[in-house]
């Protein structure tokens, strides 16, 4: 059935969480790009931690902490080789994609910018890569120019070199979770770079989507989280380069990032560690490195290839269907975007066409999907969001038509 | 479908379809009051023109789902020509239908609720807006049922002053 670039049938049944049903229906989860659901490789990789290998990292002599370590450091390595890094120490570990922003913010930009200095940010940005910079431009004073959008939601780039003129920073998305834009981030990092900007990517939709090459963008820092990624919450990454870390000051205080505490100061561990205050996530580091390997063992080519072919037939099942009554936002074709299809069904609101959906067993999101000045500029209060992950399929997009058909049933004027 | 029908009952449908008392009222003499639910953008704006204790004229917009929506037409309808102190009884007693969910987690199946909401409620009648008790069932789903009961209360609350 499946003419997309991977056996989706043979990933599906590592996903535990696909058997079960929900109001008598099978599962059909279209929400990837909120969160992504978990193979068994995840799940064992993390009960096998703390079955067999529990104890804390970097402290213990003993056999099981450094397993521990081990495990640990382990993960950090395969997290840089999925993306690029040239060095496991250029990942340091946090929470997620917002907590590698915000250090960013309170690390980097604390100790850099001034009143007045300026950074670029674009107008499909997630909240967590704006609103870091609101609270630094009430703090310092500092100045935010926007990258204006298309008719289609791709970056206008036509003022770019203006926008960048005297910029500190420039940050950006690599992928819209609204519209699926993919931003060519080699290019406007380029571009930044040479007007002595540095470059933050936040990669949250893009590391799950596509293969990611940090170094290949040439950018300085690169944030992502592996909800997204199929690995567990609570774990994210922000690779930055070696030499920016080792100048940046800690972002927290504690244990781990320190190399010696007096009783008049401190010494900062070296990187990665400087950045890791406190007993990290270490089942989820672990979990987060099986479910780099699990991409990785599939081929993140594929992957894009799965997403862009199931992209494309849901685009064109859907406007073949329901032709102008369903206004999709983002770029025309799945070329240019990842695997999210955004849209508004007659003047239908979001919540109900997914309360519809949920009757059906269909999970999609209703909202603004944190991306409010997106949201004004497409002039909608809220979208409806269906998006897509390696153990989704074409009946999973026929299934979404068919309940936006009861959809149009209940609610037609 | 049991439950959706329980949410979309067809008297809300129908306020949705068709919300009374939409529009706009000159302010003054009439009180303009807006509200929002910043999860899903819902919008409701009234016009509320209050004299000598009645709730004389209501008028609403705004945008947002069919339950913010109807829920804003079914209040709009059942506030007009009343007097403020039986909108206020009537504010109270549909955040009572509203929370019996958290007070009847419990068995809730099959009990109509009616009794909910303390003794100095028994008798108020909600007539039409009983339809939006199907609403508790889908906790998210609360928060656009009373956000014109919130905005309403916030302007009576402005013009008592
Ligand atoms: C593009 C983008 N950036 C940042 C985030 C924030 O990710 P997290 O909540 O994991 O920190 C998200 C997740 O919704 C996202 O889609």
């Amino acid at each position: 059935m499946s003419t997309t670039a991977l056996d989706v049938a043979r990933i599906q049944a590592d996903f535990p969480i696909l058997r079960r049903e929900v109001r008598g229906r099978r599962l059909v989860y279209l929400d990837s790009a909120s969160s992504a659901q978990k193979p068994q490789a995840v799940l064992d990789a993390m009960d096998r931690v703390y079955r067999e290998s529990y104890a804390n990292v970097h402290r213990g002599v003993y056999t099981i902490a450094e397993e521990a370590t081990t495990l640990f450091e382990a993960a950090r390595a395969k997290v840089a080789r999925f993306v690029g890094a040239r060095e496991a120490r250029e990942i340091v570990f946090t929470r997620n994609a917002t907590e590698a922003i915000n250090l960013v913010a309170y690390s980097w930009a604390r100790a850099n910018l001034r009143p007045g200095d300026a950074i670029v940010l674009s107008l499909l940005e997630h909240h967590a890569n704006v609103v870091p910079w609101h609270i630094l431009r009430e703090e310092r004073g500092i100045e935010i120019r926007w990258i204006p959008l298309t008719a289609d939601q791709r970056l206008d780039l036509s003022d770019l070199d203006r926008l960048l003129d005297g910029a500190a920073m420039l940050g950006v998305t690599a992928m819209s979770n609204v519209t699926g834009t993919i931003v060519d981030v080699a290019r406007l990092a380029a571009a930044a770079r040479a007007a002595g900007a540095h470059v933050l990517v936040d990669a949250c939709q893009a590391v799950p989507q596509m293969p990611v090459d940090v170094t290949a963008w040439d950018a300085d820092f690169v944030a992502f989280s592996s909800h997204k990624l199929l690995g567990p919450a609570g774990i994210g990454a922000l690779w930055a380069r070696a030499e920016l870390l080792e100048a940046m000051p800690p972002f927290m205080g504690g244990g781990e990032m320190i190399r010696d505490v007096t009783t008049d100061g401190f010494l900062t561990n070296d990187i990665p560690w400087k950045f890791e205050a406190g007993t990290p996530a270490i089942a989820e580091a672990v979990g987060m490195g099986a479910a780099v390997d699990y991409l990785d063992a599939i081929g993140m080519d594929a992957v894009r290839a799965h997403e862009r072919e199931l992209t494309r037939y849901a685009l064109d099942v859907l406007t073949d269907r329901f032709g102008d009554r369903l206004r999709v936002f983002g770029p025309a074709g799945a070329d240019d975007r990842g695997g999210v299809v955004s849209f508004l069904f007659d003047d239908i609101h979001a919540h109900d066409v997914s309360q519809v959906a949920d009757e059906e067993g269909i999970c999609v999101r209703a909202g603004h999907h944190c991306a409010k000045p997106l949201m004004r500029e497409l002039g909608v209060p809220a979208t409806t969001r269906a998006s897509f992950g390696v153990y989704n399929d074409r009946a999973d997009v026929d299934a979404l038509v068919a309940a936006l058909t009861k959809v149009e049933d209940f609610f037609s004027i | 479908m049991s439950g959706l029908q329980d949410l979309y009952r067809e008297i809300i449908l129908d306020h949705y379809r068709a919300p009374r008392n939409r529009g706009e009222l000159p302010v003054p003499p009439a009180h303009k009051v807006e509200g929002f639910n910043p999860l899903c953008g819902d919008e409701v704006i009234l016009y509320l023109e209050v004299e000598d204790g009645m709730v004389v004229d209501v008028r609403t917009s705004g945008q947002g789902c069919s339950i913010s929506q109807a829920s804003t037409s079914m209040m709009s309808a059942a506030i007009k020509g009343k007097p403020v102190a039986e909108v206020a009884t009537l504010i109270r007693a549909f955040k009572a239908l509203m929370s019996i969910h958290e007070s009847k987690l419990e068995g809730a199946d099959g009990s109509d609720g009616s009794d909910a909401g303390g003794t100095d409620l028994a008798g108020v009648r909600l007539g039409d807006l009983e339809a939006l008790q199907g609403v508790v069932k889908f906790p998210v789903r609360i928060k656009c049922a009373t956000l014109a009961w919130n905005v309403l209360q916030q302007g009576l609350d402005e013009t008592a002053v």
